[in-house]
């Protein structure tokens, strides 16, 4: 005979009740900001590459993908990204920078297990699936272009 | 049933003494209101090793040594060690007993661990099997986090209840002389899950198995909370300490301000560190550096000690299972006269 008899639902109302609310309104708008500036500071290099360095529009573009890598995984081993993470959410989750600090973070994470087993069998832990349902969308919109 | 149980409770006839006591916490518990009560305290996480894992074992090694020290013993001088913690296979106490010449039992209960050593310890010394017991247990927040979420740099955003895992270990030498703080009775707690899913909810998952846990004690010594100075949970947070008095209230047991929490208190309250502390390590620190040296100075005169364990693996949240949970309880005394 237990002491406390509450169902999941009973329980779940007092739970919800003493939490702390998630302020969504105020998460979307930080990880609109963030997001945005993480963006715009991809235009600027995108700008400074065409107009200073000459490089074609296309080009330009590669040049600013992986410039945006690069600072992501940057910040993520100065123990920046994971800070600006808890603060915009999706915000740098998603970007470029966001994927490069997914690859960062267990790559930092596993060297102690060393380069074989740790770093590589740990890489892509969390940007595994991210890259094999990628490919898999990418294949069947491919696929639908190719028939239609 | 058995002479000295009452319910779930054990009574001891010879209450073992809290011999000795030592805390060693990690570099942010040490910058929280309370980093001055503890004995040691690491700058580093890793402790000048090469991983995170062998950083926690040497503190949790050098716990039980100073423990055993304060206590003026040998390791064999002791007749049993019960430790555990956080990780897969307890690694870190299994470690820690290969270099020591003691009999040693590995134990699990997540974050209630460190009550569940406490409470065999007693039951094994009232039950004439010992005469001297170490129990420790550590946990440890790098490795925690890469056993139970994802790498630590990797930037996902948690919710403000999220707890962060108390980098600490403590180490209790219990005996029959010397000390201020007997052992006088154990709850044995079952497990409880009321369908908590949230793995990032672990106060609210334990909160109920910890009000079970008191209300038990209190029937089965016919006692209330008036019969208590103070009750102390392990690493419920401050979320899971709020629940917990909302399911005291509903049983009409007002805690008001007898009710307090290791992982709560630890950091703090500041917000960088979410819902407070969890892991085993706070209670283990925390009740032996803190409110020992109270009840010595007369602050607290019988405290109950609640060790509250969240029952996860990383697999059964990947695997959408509900969070089992447990608690156990001791009561600790001021030893009389002493």
């Amino acid at each position: 005979m237990k002491n406390i008899n509450k169902t999941t639902d009973e329980f779940n109302k007092i739970v919800k009740k003493e939490q702390p609310a998630v302020n969504k309104v105020s998460n979307f708008l930080k990880a609109y900001l963030v997001g945005g500036t993480i963006c715009l500071i991809g235009q600027i290099f995108w700008e400074l590459y065409m107009t200073l360095f000459d490089y074609s529009q296309q080009d330009a573009e590669t040049m600013v993908t992986i410039t945006m890598i690069f600072l992501g995984g940057l910040l993520t081993g100065l123990d920046v990204y994971d800070e600006i993470g808890q603060f915009a959410g999706a915000g740098s989750l998603v970007p470029v920078t966001g994927f490069a600090n997914s690859m960062v973070a267990p790559a930092l994470e596993y060297k102690q297990e060393g380069f074989i087993i740790g770093i590589g069998a740990n890489l892509f832990s969390i940007a595994g699936p991210v890259l094999a349902y990628g490919m898999v969308s990418a294949f069947l919109v491919g696929l639908i272009k190719t028939l239609f | 049933m058995a002479e000295k149980t009452k319910g779930q409770t054990l009574i001891f006839r010879n209450p073992p003494h809290i011999v000795a006591h030592a805390s060693i916490v990690g570099p942010e518990e040490s910058k929280g209101p309370y980093s001055e009560y503890f004995d040691l305290h690491l700058e580093d996480a890793k402790y000048g090793k090469d991983s995170w894992e062998k950083g926690e074992e040497r503190m949790a090694a050098n716990a039980v040594n100073l423990s055993l020290d304060k206590a003026s013993v040998t390791p064999a001088d002791v007749d049993l060690m019960l430790g555990g913690d956080l990780l897969n296979q307890l690694i870190t106490a299994d470690f820690v007993a290969r270099d020591l010449d003691t009999p040693f039992l590995g134990i699990y209960s997540a974050c209630a661990t460190l009550v569940e050593g406490l409470t065999l310890g007693a039951a094994l010394m009232d039950g004439g099997f010992a005469d001297c017991v170490v129990a420790f247990a550590s946990s440890h927040y790098q490795t925690a986090e890469r056993q139970f979420r994802t790498p630590l740099e990797y930037g996902v955003q948690y919710p403000p209840y999220k707890q962060y895992t108390v980098t600490g270990a403590g180490s209790y030498v219990l005996g029959w002389l010397g000390g201020d703080v007997w052992i006088s009775h154990a709850t044995l707690g079952k497990v409880i899950d009321l369908g908590v899913t949230d793995p990032n909810d672990l106060g609210s998952a334990m909160a109920p198995a910890a009000a079970e846990i008191i209300l038990q004690n209190f029937k089965d010594l016919n006692r209330s909370i008036n019969d208590y100075d103070l009750i102390l949970t392990g690493d419920l947070g401050i979320t899971g300490k709020k629940v917990l008095t909302a399911l005291l209230e509903e049983e009409n047991v007002i805690p008001e301000d007898k009710l307090m929490d290791c992982g709560a208190e630890i950091f703090g309250y500041k917000e960088e560190y979410g819902s407070g502390g969890s892991g085993v390590g706070a209670s283990a620190t925390f009740f032996g550096s803190v409110i020992i040296p109270k009840m010595k100075a007369g602050e607290y005169r019988r405290v109950l000690l609640i060790g509250t364990g969240a029952l996860l693996s990383a697999l059964t949240v990947k695997q959408k299972e509900s969070i089992p949970a447990i608690a156990h309880a001791i009561v600790a005394e001021r030893i009389p006269g002493g």
